[in-house]
């Protein structure tokens, strides 16, 4: 029996997966075992409850837009109250692309307003042209527990378009790419344990780095204090992700 | 001379300038004859005596074409078909130009097209085919091409726009099925669809599509599931259903990566086909081939005769001998086609050397994140190395480790060539197979090498 083990919910993960998040939750998953840390995933579909205290981290990807709503609607019905006292008690809610807009106030798909959980001050519309916003992207971070900043990479591909409340901090400055908007060069959102990014899919996978310091966050501890990993090929590929984006 | 011929001739020219001056450029005379006439696929189609026929689908559509031109072949029919594969309008364009003659004729009698799902919309209305072959929708570069149901609605209005073709479709897969719901019972739609309950999967993959019913929003409950989100389904909720076939497999034998042995029904006799490709997704692109050519008058005895005789399509299950050893390439582009090379992978014993080539060119799609969805997970344990490859070749090389592949037995060569004779060099037998599964582009390219090392045939026509 691992001594620690890392909790993982994953909200909605057969209608939520549209651009191959399961990357990031076998990210996860091997770098725990390589350390000795348990691990531990347990799916929340429509309808189900979800226990505040019985997990680190919730994770909510991206979908399309049936799906994405059926998840908006069951998001306020059933989770809601329980994510807000998770994120309270200091777990890691994560909302990655779809996410982030669920994470916050509405979603405004022309005539229609899609309610989000409220966890982050921030709301999104959807271009009136369609328009989307796609490509590889990079952006500068400062996390704490990190000495600096450090740059993510990866790909974005959303219509909507989001704005932080003044006030509301971004997840990070984007260095080449379109972010939250295409126009403010904030990227994603960061309100203590709550994180929304639009960089989708196997965001960890390309920021091995990333990966650990959401481990170390929904851990409770310091992100030095991880064992170190043969990274070499993790480095490599974060090298390859961020070249592609230009950076 | 006509306009046409006029414009028709100014393309050709435009095109055979720009193959000398080494730029290629098959799609270059299509291109530039729809700026001068923008109907012009309309009107050559028009000259071709028997009509046409057209195939999309996200999944073999090229091999698809190939089987159906070999039992049209056989069946003394002559095409004009865009064979290496240019689906989008310049392609189309392009294909009949170099059949169009002088006079308003054509060289052929029918049309073959296969058509990106994409440009179906914008091309069917100028093809009017006499049948249309619908096979499939995955989850694919959805930086280009969107969601899948946003595809299915543009499908729909092509279909509801060509009351005269006749729709081929798949019946096991929903989406595809549910375009063909107001023609079920009439001979305007032909289903295709695998009958046989030993080649179900144990459960669907990670990265299945369209698991919710098109018309009610419930989830559809499988009975079999074979490929992706193709099977046997229903809805609970609003009672739709998977539509009987009339061209099936009834029974399939599959023979590891040399081909598959199918028993199928067709509506005017049962037949044994043996089939040189390998795979279920291969049985699915036969069936569709089958169903297709019947729908287009052929014969029981050409369709088996043309199935049996089909010929690898470019890069997809081709093999060329190369450094002593056989070098079988399977393109991989989406994480259902990529799930389907491993699953056929792994029906042959032993370990396997495997070459990977990851690029993110716009044909490709620009968004690698695909091959996180792919389950490499069903092979990891069976490779005895993998050289990773292409633009984005260690993303590729972390894929392989995190899906249990040890480190020790991977190699990073971003550039092909060199990554070619390292994968080569690793192969322990001789002579050995090395197994390569590069993406669109990367097929290209690895083909130019090949063809460049004279051990590959330069290409079609």
């Amino acid at each position: 029996m691992a001594e620690r083990t890392l909790r993982v919910c994953a909200l909605y993960p057969d209608l939520m997966n549209i651009y191959a998040d399961r990357g990031n939750m076998l990210m996860l998953e091997r770098r725990c075992a390589w350390r000795g840390i348990g691990f531990e995933l347990t799916a929340a579909g429509l309808g189900d409850p979800v226990d505040p205290d019985a997990h680190d981290l919730f994770y909510l990807g991206g979908g399309q837009d049936r799906d994405q709503q059926l998840c908006a609607q069951d998001l306020v019905d059933t989770k809601r109250d329980a994510l807000h006292a998770a994120a309270g008690r200091g777990a890691v809610v994560m909302g990655i692309c779809g996410g982030i807009q669920l994470l916050g106030d509405h979603y405004e798909l022309g005539t229609e307003r899609v309610p989000g959980i409220g966890l982050a001050d921030l709301h999104t519309v959807r271009a009136i042209d369609g328009s989307r916003l796609i490509g590889n992207v990079a952006i500068e971070v400062e996390l704490p527990g990190l000495d600096g900043p450090r740059v993510l990479a990866g790909f974005e591909n959303h219509g909507g378009r989001t704005y932080l409340a003044a006030g509301e901090v971004p997840l990070g400055r984007v260095l080449k790419g379109h972010g939250n908007d295409g126009r403010s060069g904030f990227e994603g959102v960061l309100r203590g344990t709550v994180i929304g990014t639009y960089l989708h899919g196997p965001l960890l996978p390309k920021n091995a780095w990333f990966a650990d310091w959401l481990m170390a966050t929904a851990l409770g501890v310091d992100p030095g204090s991880l064992s170190a990993l043969d990274d070499r090929l993790e480095d490599a590929a974060h090298q390859s992700a961020r070249h592609a984006a230009g950076v | 001379m006509s306009l046409l011929a006029a414009k028709v001739a100014t393309a050709r020219a435009a095109g055979a300038l720009s193959r000398r001056s080494g730029r290629g450029g098959t799609s270059l005379p299509g291109k530039l004859l729809l700026r001068m006439e923008p109907d012009a696929v309309g009107a050559l189609a028009r000259r071709l005596r028997d009509g046409n026929a057209v195939i999309s689908a996200t999944n073999g559509k090229t091999t698809t074409a190939a089987m159906v031109a070999s039992i049209l072949e056989r069946g003394g029919h002559r095409l004009v078909h865009n064979r290496a594969g240019a689906n989008m309008a310049g392609g189309i364009a392009g294909t009949l130009l170099e059949a169009a003659g002088p006079n308003g004729s054509i060289d052929g009698d029918v049309g073959l097209f296969e058509i990106d799902e994409f440009w179906l919309d914008r091309l069917v209305g100028q093809l009017h085919p006499r049948a249309l072959l619908l096979a499939n929708l995955f989850r694919d570069q959805l930086d280009r091409y969107g969601e899948l149901e946003a595809i299915a609605d543009r499908w729909q209005s092509v279909v509801a726009d060509a009351q005269d073709t006749t729709l081929v479709l798949n019946a096991d897969d929903p989406l595809v099925a549910d375009l063909g719901r107001e023609r079920v019972g009439t001979d305007s739609v032909v289903f295709f669809g695998v009958e046989d309950p030993a080649m179900a999967l144990d459960g669907m993959a990670h990265a299945a599509d369209s698991k919710h019913c098109r018309r009610c929003g419930a989830p559809y409950h499988y009975d079999l599931i074979f490929l992706g989100h193709l099977g046997h389904y229903h809805c609970d909720a609003c009672g739709a259903t998977r539509p009987a076939p009339q061209v099936a497999a009834e029974r399939v034998v599959l023979d590891g990566l040399r081909g598959a042995r199918i028993t199928m029904r067709l509506p005017a006799a049962t037949v044994d086909v043996r089939l040189p490709l390998p795979g279920l997704y291969n049985v699915y692109n036969a069936l569709a081939a089958a169903a297709l050519a019947g729908a287009l008058g052929a014969t029981p005895d050409d369709i088996v005769a043309g199935l049996e005789e089909v010929a690898a399509a470019f890069g997809r299950a081709e093999t060329v001998r190369v450094d002593g050893h056989d070098l079988l390439m399977l393109l991989v582009k989406n994480p259902a086609g990529a799930n389907e090379v491993l699953r056929t992978l792994a029906l042959e014993d032993g370990e396997h050397d495997l070459l990977a080539v990851l690029n993110d060119h716009t044909a490709d799609g620009r968004d690698v994140s695909w091959i996180w969805d792919a389950d490499f997970e069903k092979l990891a344990g069976r490779l005895r190395h993998v050289t990773c490859s292409g633009t984005r070749a260690p993303e590729m090389a972390l894929r392989l480790k995190y899906a249990g592949v040890p480190e020790d037995r991977l190699t990073v060569e971003p550039d092909l060539a060199s990554g070619l004779d390292r994968a080569l060099a690793a192969v322990p037998e001789q002579p050995g197979l090395l197994v390569a599964i590069p993406t669109y582009t990367a097929m290209l390219e690895l083909r130019r090498e090949l063809v460049t090392r004279g051990v590959a045939g330069s290409s079609f026509g």
